[in-house]
């Protein structure tokens, strides 16, 4: 007992937690204000429990929902070489980058993973808008060639989920470049003839859309994302008129032909889930939990035979 | 008024340009003094000054800027495609339409022949007086541009004729139909469509290389740069205003992004640099076109013996290795 343990200590100890209390339990929705207890959101997806708006999910987040159990492999991306222009413009590049990286926990801007979702193999990569707006730079690019080519040689399809401002304009022309070397990416899966999806999130935009996220076999959006190349307000400064309600948000694309479907994050998974093994001529998967075993022998052959199936179909494919 | 420009060396200095405006307007101001009063000798002492003006330019042109190569990039003087076209090609028959909602007069398109070899031009068109500048969107394309390039790239690979792409552009047009009818799925599909013909594809930037819109005719086996083009993910105002917060930091933000054709060579974005006459392209359009004629002729010629799928399987390993090379600290 002294000074440091009854004064300092405490002292400490409430600089760190006080912040952290109220912000962690309570998030207010951004668009309806309602007060959202935070576990009860991240159960829903990080979705308004009260007006269905669909708030930012990390990638972490979002792969545990879509992996079955939660279960995931992490594939390892090249590191590109860091600051190849060595930018600068109020801050240094590295150090922008230092920011994101401690305020986020993540490397970069994209996470890759594989795993099954609904006992269908997939490779899956998120792009984090959280890290520098999502921004495409060599890093992204590397993390979609990685998941195109861990794709190809697993044979698997690709889920990409897209969030992003653009380009990182930091590194320059080597950003621009992402667009064709993602592009080969893309190629590489199409020629290997496996299914690549693009689920398309608030916002995806610039040099994103206008190369891997619109190039997708099925694209999906979810409902209320703003997903353009020119940003709503750079049209309006250009056109000078003020733009219809709505304008460049996923419903209007739906409408002007630019997307396949838009679906609600909470359905997201079973959706996606119908559509691979479609595409790539799996038996239907079984839907929701798995008999208890008290129902009877009959009852039990059933999903075991299916997966079987499906095990024998990878193994042949 | 008219009459006067006419002998007028250039119309339009650059800022920077000024000093040299005065010493050429002073010579040429002689000149015209002593053709309306015979017998009066200038010739000596316009000579000096043209020798000035000439040593001026040298000075000024010797190590542009990035942002002052920004405005030479744009100078609306500079050729342009619908210039080189007429220079370098012949048998020049433009093909218009995407076959699926309009034409776009931003991007110029059709067959025609390089020192004989029959080949496909594509090229993004600025206008060069007010209004062929609105007529052809001051090179901005819609999405039916870019359909129209993925269309006419399909009919190269078919007929195994040679692209030759001529990059000149601000950007894609930031507009509501535009953006309606699929901006960036246009680019990302013309972007994939260079990366999967069979035929050579080269490309040179002539002007201003803008972001996405620039990308989807330069993803090519050969890309070279006019000496004073630039190319860039951003243009140096749009980088200013969003990293700097102000509009004026141009300079810094032309900088920053490395957009100057030399940065971009040691960067191994692009594959070789075209001189320009001095003075840039403007002040010798006709040189300068030649000069770009005779890099993609050689350009061809490399390229003419390669079959489609190692052309392919090359472009495509040449973009996955870029950045590799970072700039020297």
């Amino acid at each position: 007992m002294n000074w440091i343990t009854n004064y300092v200590r405490p002292r400490i100890n409430s600089l760190f937690t006080r912040r952290e209390v109220p912000e962690n339990l309570w998030t207010k929705c951004d668009e309806c204000g309602t007060m959202l207890f935070h576990r009860e959101l991240r159960e829903n997806l990080n979705v308004c429990t009260s007006c269905d708006h669909h708030m930012q999910i990390s990638p972490r987040l979002r792969f545990e929902a879509l992996f079955d159990n939660g279960a995931y492999a992490e594939i390892d991306v090249p590191a590109p070489v860091q600051d190849p222009l060595h930018f600068r413009d109020q801050k240094p590049y590295p150090q922008r980058l230092r920011t994101a990286q401690k305020a986020t926990g993540e490397k970069e801007a994209m996470l890759v993973a594989e795993g099954e979702i609904g006992r269908t193999p997939v490779v899956a990569a998120a792009q984090d808008f959280s890290f520098m707006a999502g921004s495409m730079g060599m890093y992204v690019g590397n993390a979609i060639i990685a998941a195109a080519e861990r794709a190809v040689a697993s044979r698997r399809p690709l889920i990409l989920f897209s969030a992003a401002g653009g380009a990182r304009m930091q590194e320059g022309i080597l950003s621009l470049m992402q667009m064709p070397r993602t592009t080969v990416a893309i190629e590489m899966l199409r020629e290997a003839r496996l299914p690549y999806i693009v689920v398309l999130t608030h916002p995806t935009t610039g040099g994103v859309t206008a190369s891997y996220a619109m190039l997708g076999d099925i694209q999906i959006a979810e409902p209320g994302a703003l997903i353009c190349f020119a940003g709503p307000r750079v049209i309006e400064q250009t056109i000078r008129e003020k733009l219809p309600e709505g304008f460049q948000r996923a419903e209007y694309l739906l409408e002007h032909g630019m997307l396949d479907r838009v679906t609600d994050r909470r359905r997201m998974r079973d959706e996606l889930i119908v559509i691979l093994r479609i595409l790539q001529h799996m038996p239907p998967a079984v839907k929701g939990e798995l008999p208890p075993p008290a129902e009877g022998p009959e009852a039990a052959p059933q999903p075991d035979a299916a997966a079987k199936k499906v095990a024998a179909q990878e193994s042949g494919a | 008024m008219a009459a006067r420009k006419e002998f007028l060396p250039m119309t339009h200095y650059l800022d920077f340009e000024k000093p040299l405006a005065e010493i050429e307007g002073k010579a040429e101001e002689l000149r015209a003094l002593a053709r309306q009063n015979e017998g009066m000798d200038v010739e000596k002492e316009a000579r000096g000054l043209d020798k000035k003006a000439h040593d001026i330019l040298r000075d000024l042109y010797k190590n542009l800027d990035p942002w002052r190569k920004a405005q030479v990039a744009r100078h609306p003087g500079r050729p342009h495609c619908r210039d080189y076209i007429a220079e370098l090609f012949t048998e020049w028959t433009p093909l218009a339409g995407d076959r699926a909602f309009a034409e776009d007069d931003a991007v110029m398109g059709g067959l025609a022949r390089l020192d004989g070899r029959p080949v496909v031009v594509i090229g993004h068109e600025k206008g060069h007086d007010t209004a062929t500048r609105i007529a052809r969107n001051f090179g901005m394309a819609r999405p039916e541009g870019y359909r129209k390039a993925v269309r006419l790239m399909s009919l190269a690979s078919r007929f195994r004729l040679p692209v030759v792409t001529l990059v000149d552009t601000p950007g894609a047009y930031p507009g509501k139909g535009a953006e309606e009818r699929g901006q960036s799925e246009a680019i990302a599909r013309a972007t994939q469509k260079c990366l999967q013909i069979g035929v050579p594809l080269v490309s040179v930037v002539i002007g201003e290389g803008g972001s996405g819109g620039a990308v989807a005719f330069a993803t090519a086996d050969r890309v070279a740069m006019l000496e004073h083009s630039i190319y860039s993910v951003i243009s140096p105002e749009g980088c200013a205003s969003i990293l700097w917060k102000d509009a004026e930091r141009t300079r810094d933000a032309a900088q920053a992004l490395r957009l100057t054709a030399q940065d971009l060579l040691k960067l191994k974005v692009i594959d070789r640099i075209i001189d320009e006459p001095l003075g840039g392209a403007h002040r010798d359009p006709r040189a300068a076109m030649r000069a770009v004629g005779s890099a993609v002729g050689d350009a061809l010629a490399e390229l003419e013996a390669e079959k489609p799928g190692a052309l392919v399987r090359k472009r495509r390993e040449k973009f996955l290795r870029m950045g590799e090379t970072a700039l020297p600290a």
